[in-house]
């Protein structure tokens, strides 16, 4: 089974990160994964950095721009992740964007991907028909699970569809803006998590998008399985640098 | 079924164009793809455009026979005078358009990305005009060498946004604008300037620009007694003034289409914009097309003289027309872009803007016999370049 499918079966509320691979450094990547697993993060999201990021925010956008002046290319990344199934056990997801992915060729990238023991991707420009029509094949076949997206604006008709094609979690973003801390979660996001939580879905809902601490972390799992935190996690390595990651990882799980 | 290279009822042009958007775009793009074409082709908002296209905006162009340019390079060029349309370009056929689809979709607020500020002047116009708020990104950079537009779309009220990331350029801008847009889906509506984008972009850009190709056909059967020519030329960056005079010729093919790129220093100096020859099969704002980018993916910044052509992708029907050699792809240098420029001026009175220059510039290596009737989009006037043209020629 999928290590992303077994991690979703455990009866707890997850907590994933996400972080830009080669930053603040080229060579921070495995590091900051192995930390993240010590600290008790339950997922991983490695970021492939991309020159045009357009759902993202200035903090991963700034991280990306970083990323990519350290020298991080997709061919970097894997050699990188060669050894990486060593020392993690965790789930592992790439989240980058479609172009730099079809430069590399799509099969080889999910070959890659197997190889190196990634279990997902998470592809925000990848429209839902292409991937069904073009590319679902190809990803089962090397067993990887495509994560997709809903958002407050997405039709009920449409997450059923979508819900219907995942075979891992749906990713729910949290608000209509692009990534980014938020303090707090407000009504509007209140009802959209309770309408998603009461659809029954097949699949479990991770919440990501403006998750930035304790209290939006419980927030967004209320309802949902769990969340994922970006640009918060960026921030931190911004300013304190990868020596403090468990630091990081118990104020949000309440630890401190 | 007959051949064609207009978009399919996926939103393709061969395997170029789709929408690779993130989610949280897909309700606007879908909202906009459902109602494009019922909103154009209803017979008030035809009448609506029709009438500021006339009265507004001036149309219709003229078109005018070349005669000492004509007796120069011994063949019959005509001038399709998009340079006299208000604000001076061809940009304002799109923004017309789009202004009053946005009314229809019950928008209120206007966003666009701008390059050089030819696309932001020209939606900052419409946005005065119909009192609606407007919003332009414009990369840092761009902004600080393009003080005159910017000073134009202020006196217009718009507000002139900076985008500082990336390499703070078009392609930033139209990136922060597709941000702005994720951010605001209910009430903004998002005019894009060229033939990029997601579908229906391409598409519906084109079809307001479509109304040039429309006026060449009457306008040359008035003059020559039919309605097509033998050769359409035009400059292309994203491509949105060749798209307008292609447009009703692109499944006729008596009329070969000339596409003119912008090859900067060089096609091979590593400064160029010459998308067809350096571009590769890749996704940019949300479009499948060729674009300029490294082995590993990242999009790169192009160059030009001109800041109208230095887009690093080109619109997904040009890829096509490319891909599939309906069109011919010609680049032409800053320096053989420059030199025609001064000599339009000389010959004909008419100073043009740098990215048509760049189409004026193939006569000097692209032969047309005696006989053969040649229309060349003349997308601009050159007020805006006036500087570049002074620190060139040291006039």
């Amino acid at each position: 089974m999928n290590r992303i499918n077994q991690k979703l079966q455990e009866d707890k509320k997850l907590l994933s990160i996400y972080f830009t691979a080669g930053y603040p450094s080229l060579n921070d990547t495995v590091g900051v994964i192995e930390d993240l697993e010590k600290s008790g993060v339950d997922m991983i999201e490695i970021g492939l950095p991309f020159s045009d990021p357009l759902a993202d925010g200035p903090t991963i956008q700034a991280s990306s721009t970083q990323a990519l002046e350290n020298g991080m290319t997709s061919e970097i990344l894997f050699e990188q992740l060669k050894d990486i199934r060593k020392t993690v056990s965790i789930p592992l997801i790439i989240m980058g964007y479609l172009n730099p992915m079809m430069q590399y060729g799509i099969e080889a990238f999910c070959l890659k991907c197997k190889e190196v023991g990634v279990d997902g991707l998470i592809i925000p420009d990848m429209p839902v028909d292409v991937y069904h029509n073009d590319y679902q094949a190809i990803f089962e076949k090397y067993g990887l699970i495509n994560v997709f997206l809903i958002t407050p604006q997405t039709s009920e008709d449409r997450i059923r569809f979508i819900d219907s094609i995942s075979n891992g979690f749906i990713y729910m973003v949290s608000s209509a803006g692009t990534t980014g801390a938020k303090n707090s979660f407000g009504n509007t996001q209140e009802t959209y998590f309770d309408r998603i939580g009461n659809m029954n879905l097949k699949n479990p809902q991770i919440v990501g998008f403006g998750i930035s601490n304790h209290e939006t972390f419980t927030q967004a799992t209320h309802k949902a399985k769990g969340a994922i935190i970006g640009s918060a996690f960026i921030k931190h390595l911004t300013t304190h640098g990868t020596k403090t990651i468990d630091t990081f990882v118990n104020s949000v799980l309440g630890k401190q | 079924m007959k051949k064609t290279y207009h978009v399919n009822e996926k939103g393709y042009y061969g395997t170029f164009g789709g929408a690779y958007i993130p989610e949280m775009l897909y309700p606007n793009v879908e909202e906009l793809r459902q109602q494009y074409l019922d909103i154009m082709y209803e017979e008030s908002f035809q009448k609506e455009f029709k009438q500021l296209l006339k009265d507004y905006v001036g149309r219709p162009s003229p078109l005018f026979y070349a005669e000492r340019l004509s007796a120069k390079y011994n063949t019959k060029i005509y001038l399709k005078r998009e340079d006299l349309n208000h604000t001076g370009a061809h940009k304002v056929n799109n923004t017309i358009g789009q202004i009053l689809m946005a009314k229809r979709l019950g928008k209120t607020r206007i966003i666009a990305e701008t390059g050089a500020g030819q696309h932001g002047v020209a939606t900052a116009t419409v946005c005065a005009l119909m009192g609606m708020e407007c919003i332009v990104y414009m990369g840092e950079i761009d902004i600080s060498r393009q003080a005159p537009n910017v000073a134009r779309m202020k006196m217009l009220g718009a507000e002139v946004r900076a985008a500082k990331s990336g390499s703070r350029t078009l392609k930033d801008a139209t990136n922060e604008a597709i941000r702005d847009w994720i951010s605001n889906p209910v009430n903004t509506h998002y005019i894009i300037g060229s033939v990029v984008g997601p579908h229906p972009y391409p598409d519906m850009v084109a079809r307001f620009q479509a109304v040039i190709s429309e006026e060449i056909e009457w306008q040359l059967q008035e003059k020559e007694g039919r309605s097509y020519p033998d050769h359409v030329i035009a400059c292309v960056g994203g491509g949105s003034n060749a798209a307008g005079a292609f447009y009703q010729y692109l499944d006729d093919e008596r009329v070969n289409l000339i596409a003119v790129e912008a090859a900067g220093k060089g096609i091979h100096s590593g400064e160029s914009a010459a998308t067809s020859v350096l571009g590769e099969d890749g996704i940019i704002h949300g479009s499948r097309t060729l674009l300029m980018q490294t082995k590993d993916g990242q999009i790169t910044e192009p160059y030009s003289i001109s800041a109208g052509l230095d887009y690093p992708g080109v619109g997904p029907m040009h890829a096509h027309l490319y891909d599939s050699k309906r069109a011919e792809f010609i680049s032409i240098t800053d320096d053989e872009a420059m030199t025609a420029g001064l000599e339009l001026s000389q010959l004909e009175g008419i100073i043009p803007a740098i990215e048509t220059s760049h189409a004026l510039a193939i006569f000097d290596t692209r032969k047309f016999k005696e006989d053969e009737i040649i229309v060349l989009n003349l997308s601009g006037r050159g007020d805006k370049d006036l500087n570049t043209y002074i620190d060139y020629f040291k006039l």
